[in-house]
């Protein structure tokens, strides 16, 4: 029994150990290639990462970071449910895009006292961003339309929508040429938390909202039958059909959900920020972000929160690239490369840990046969 | 004509890998003609002359015999496929060997001992002088066997070496010119065929006295719990897939339905199962009409399902092995409370699987796929046979699996026979269903075409009902 126990415990270990080497061995091979590009272009290799580096530890940049990270968070998440049932959703973009923008609309037409404020602009958000994503959801139950194409599409039919919508709805922002929706009141303001000592700039208070989700994602999937059976599908469809599950309607929850949180993606932005209005130059881009950081978290919900940070905290420093006179897509490409790299490295880790699980398995067996010759047995 | 033989995980295929370049050894040699050689890849292994035949076909069905063959070593004349030289060097072997194979034929019109002979073809093009079939009378009916086995004789006089392994001990004993027996990764011995039986080869195998599939004593209540009545799938073009199929498994009753692989079996089990759904016919659990039931209600209902292929349909395999005792049980006790799963109880559930079962592994939380195919396919039945099923649909529940294993699980079917398990049992195996089943049904192209009594007839019997040939008699 106590060597069971070991064997166990040595397993969890090496499991550990192999998932962080991946992602580990990505982040170093980007630092090489990054260094490669800024020697060919002349640029001083030490002396960029270090003016990254120390740019990026000033509080008001690590806010700027933890900011930043909370939304790549929620789109990572997004993006998650599906993949671990190996839905693509790649419509999380025009899905929070066209959820931020209805809240704002449906926020900014009325005033409530605060915490309901909040909860129905959040609701409608969420509602939304389920709507949009459930049309893709509908296509592929009913007409096996591939979710990728749908979703890809759909992302450009929002991007027309809320021009078209924000046409009709706009008003001119203050101080600027930009339009946006109507201001929402004070009341839906999500307060802010000075998290960060020494920095004027607060983090969002949807941060607690982020944690939450997070923690959702992490029971719902790990701990519950429709996790199981969501995680089933995704490991083997035949395998699930098999066990009862319902394919057709694990698509469509699946779905439902995925924009549901994606509905989220925009809200830290749209409540915490100063202008609360969804204008022309609300951040777009955020579910193709969350995508790489979903590919680098592995659908972990701690993995997906540290690749969060790293890539908001590249984007955050990276502006001093730009005052330096150095071009800042040098963290684009560092960026590129961490998932590219990492994809390459979990495939590899996957199949090597298969491999030398499999060896361990035999190798064990056998020497418990040693150690109890046959007919000892129990 | 060497034959291997020796118990599901006793390291058959890791031996066959390895001769075929497919695994590197950590210790030993390899030599071939007297010459030590050393495979990286299979390609190494073909330059080498020796060539494998798959237990699961490897061959593209929508391209012809021909194109099959060459595929990977095509003959070239200035950047374009020579298949003119390519036929007629298959023509060529193919005529040394005796082997009717039409190069033009698409594979999909082929059947099974066909679709083997191209396999066998293919190994021979690439000029194999040594071939390597690993379990190649698993999906074959008894006349299929012995045309391959006058095939393989045929090889043999040419000067082949053939190196075959087998569960099926009486076919060894037939064909193979010496035996060699493993089991645990180890030679146990090698014999002459000529001074063993089939009894003392298997006891070598699993060190142990044997077991046989007999079940005379009979249970069969007069308690109907699953009846199909005019069961038909029909696509809405070709042929129809079953045909007015109509049965019913009392309490206590094993039914098995033999037939060549491919005439409607696998359907009639999905549309049982509720994974496919049937054009007309109606499914009766007891008193309960359940056709339109979902697959989960079925399962919930009391329905054990041992699928065909276990690695598609019944194991998620990087998942570990407690989650795999949940997958088709993960509404039911003891893996779920409420809407949470149970992981204390799951586990704890999985450890008796484990031990009742004899599932070898160093614990419950390792891959599926670390687990040898016989191993896996005890933890399926297992978990099958946990929470008192009803029913039992049992697809080839011992394919695979070696003689000790086949045992256990016969053994366990048997007990819940006698417990009161009505049992639909599928099989290629004909002595299994011969010996398991209390009634037995002949299917062929979607249709019952005999009804058998198990305790008079003889596998040849069965086999030729199986392939219509008793049709004209």
């Amino acid at each position: 029994m106590t060597a069971a126990t070991a064997s166990v415990g040595r397993l969890d270990l090496r499991r550990i150990a192999v998932s962080i080497a991946a992602p580990a061995l990505a982040i170093l091979f980007s630092l090489v290639v990054t260094g490669l590009i800024l020697v060919s272009t002349g640029d001083p290799v030490w002396s960029t990462l270090q003016q990254v580096w120390e740019y990026g530890k000033q509080p008001r940049v690590i806010a700027l970071s933890i900011n930043q990270g909370i939304t790549y968070y929620l789109s990572a998440l997004a993006v998650a449910i599906g993949f671990r049932m190996n839905l693509f959703n790649i419509g999380v973009d025009g899905q929070y895009r066209l959820a931020a923008f209805s809240a704002a609309v449906v926020g900014g037409s009325f005033s409530l006292p605060k915490p309901l404020h909040i909860a129905i602009i959040v609701a409608v958000a969420m509602l939304v961003g389920a709507m949009w994503a459930g049309i893709a959801a509908a296509l592929k139950a009913t007409r096996g339309v591939s979710e990728v194409i749908s979703t890809i599409m759909l992302n450009a039919i929002a991007t027309s929508l809320i021009a078209f919508l924000l046409g009709k709805v706009a008003v001119d922002v203050a101080g600027s040429n930009n339009v946006g929706t109507e201001p929402i009141d004070e009341s839906g303001a999500f307060p802010g938390i000075p998290l960060i000592p020494d920095s004027e700039l607060d983090v969002y208070g949807f941060l607690i909202v982020a944690i939450a989700a997070g923690v959702a994602y992490s029971v719902v999937l790990g701990r519950t039958r429709f996790g199981f059976d969501l995680r089933a599908t995704g490991r083997s469809e035949p395998a699930a059909v098999a066990s009862g599950v319902s394919v057709k309607r694990m698509v469509v929850i699946s779905m439902l959900l995925s924009g549901a949180v994606a509905g989220l993606v925009g809200m830290p932005q749209l409540l915490g920020g100063d202008s609360r209005t969804y204008s022309l130059d609300f951040p777009a881009g955020l579910g193709f972000t969350g995508i790489a950081i979903a590919l680098l978290g592995r659908n972990n919900a701690v993995g997906m929160a540290f690749s969060a940070l790293l890539f908001s905290f590249l984007d955050a420093s990276s502006i001093i690239l730009d005052i330096n006179d150095i071009s800042k897509e040098i963290v684009l490409i560092m960026q590129g490369t961490i998932v590219l790299s990492v994809v390459i490295a979990y495939e590899l880790v996957r199949r090597y840990s298969i491999v030398a699980e499999q060896r361990r398995v035999s190798r064990e067996l056998a020497a418990e046969r040693e150690a109890r010759p046959e007919g000892v047995s129990a | 004509m060497h034959a291997i033989v020796g118990e599901n995980g006793a390291g058959k295929s890791t031996l066959m890998k390895i001769l075929y370049g497919m695994q590197r050894p950590d210790e030993g040699t390899i030599a071939v003609d007297g010459r030590e050689v050393t495979f990286h890849s299979p390609s190494d292994a073909i330059d080498a002359g020796v060539g494998m035949v798959h237990q699961h076909f490897m061959l593209a069905d929508n391209l012809t015999v021909l194109e099959n063959v060459v595929l990977g070593s095509e003959p070239t004349k200035g950047g374009w496929i020579d298949f003119g030289a390519a036929k007629a060097r298959i023509k060529e072997i193919a005529e040394t060997y005796g082997m009717d194979v039409e190069p033009d034929t698409l594979v999909e019109d082929l059947g099974v001992g066909e679709r083997q002979r191209v396999e066998i073809l293919k190994v021979l093009y690439r000029g194999a002088r040594i071939l390597i079939l690993d379990e190649p009378t698993a999906v074959l009916v008894p006349q299929e066997v012995d045309e391959l086995f006058d095939n393989l004789r045929e090889l043999k006089e040419e000067g082949l070496t053939i190196l075959f392994i087998s569960h099926k001990l009486d076919e060894v004993l037939q064909v193979a010119d010496e035996i060699t027996v493993i089991r645990r990764g180890t030679t146990v011995d090698t014999v002459d065929p000529a001074s063993v039986t089939a009894r003392q080869l298997a006891e070598l195998m699993v060190g142990s006295e044997l077991p046989t599939p007999e079940t005379r004593e009979s249970t069969v209540t007069d308690v109907p719990v699953l009846e199909v009545e005019g069961l038909s799938i029909r696509p809405a073009q070709g042929r129809p897939v079953l045909e007015d199929i109509s049965f019913t498994i009392h309490r206590g009753e094993v039914l098995g339905i033999a037939g060549v692989e491919g005439n409607g079996q696998a359907e009639l089990v999905e549309a049982i199962m509720g994974m496919r759904t049937a054009t007309e016919g109606r499914i009766q659990l007891g008193d309960t009409d359940m056709s339109s039931w979902s697959t989960r209600s079925r399962r919930e209902a009391g329905i054990a399902y041992i699928p065909e292929d276990r690695q598609r349909h019944g194991m998620l395999l990087d998942a570990p092995l407690w989650e795999n005792r949940m997958l088709g049980h993960q509404t039911e006790k003891p893996n779920v409370k409420g809407v949470w799963i149970d992981r204390a109880n799951a586990r704890k559930d999985t450890e008796r699987i484990i031990r009742e079962y004899d599932v070898r592994t160093p614990g419950i939380d390792v891959l599926a796929a670390s687990l040898s195919g016989g191993n896996q396919q005890k933890l399926i039945v297992g978990r099958e046979m946990s929470g008192e099923p009803k029913v039992l649909i049992a697809a080839h529940p011992t394919r695979g699996v070696d003689v000790g294993a086949q045992a256990a699980i016969w053994e366990h079917i048997r007990a819940a026979r006698r417990a009161g398990l009505a049992v639909l049992l599928i099989s290629a195996d004909l002595d299994e269903l011969i010996g398991l089943s209390d009634s037995l049904k002949v299917i062929l192209r979607g249709r019952v075409v005999a009804d058998v009594d198990p305790s008079t007839v003889t596998p040849e019997d069965l086999g030729s009902a199986m392939t219509g040939a008793g049709e004209a008699t």
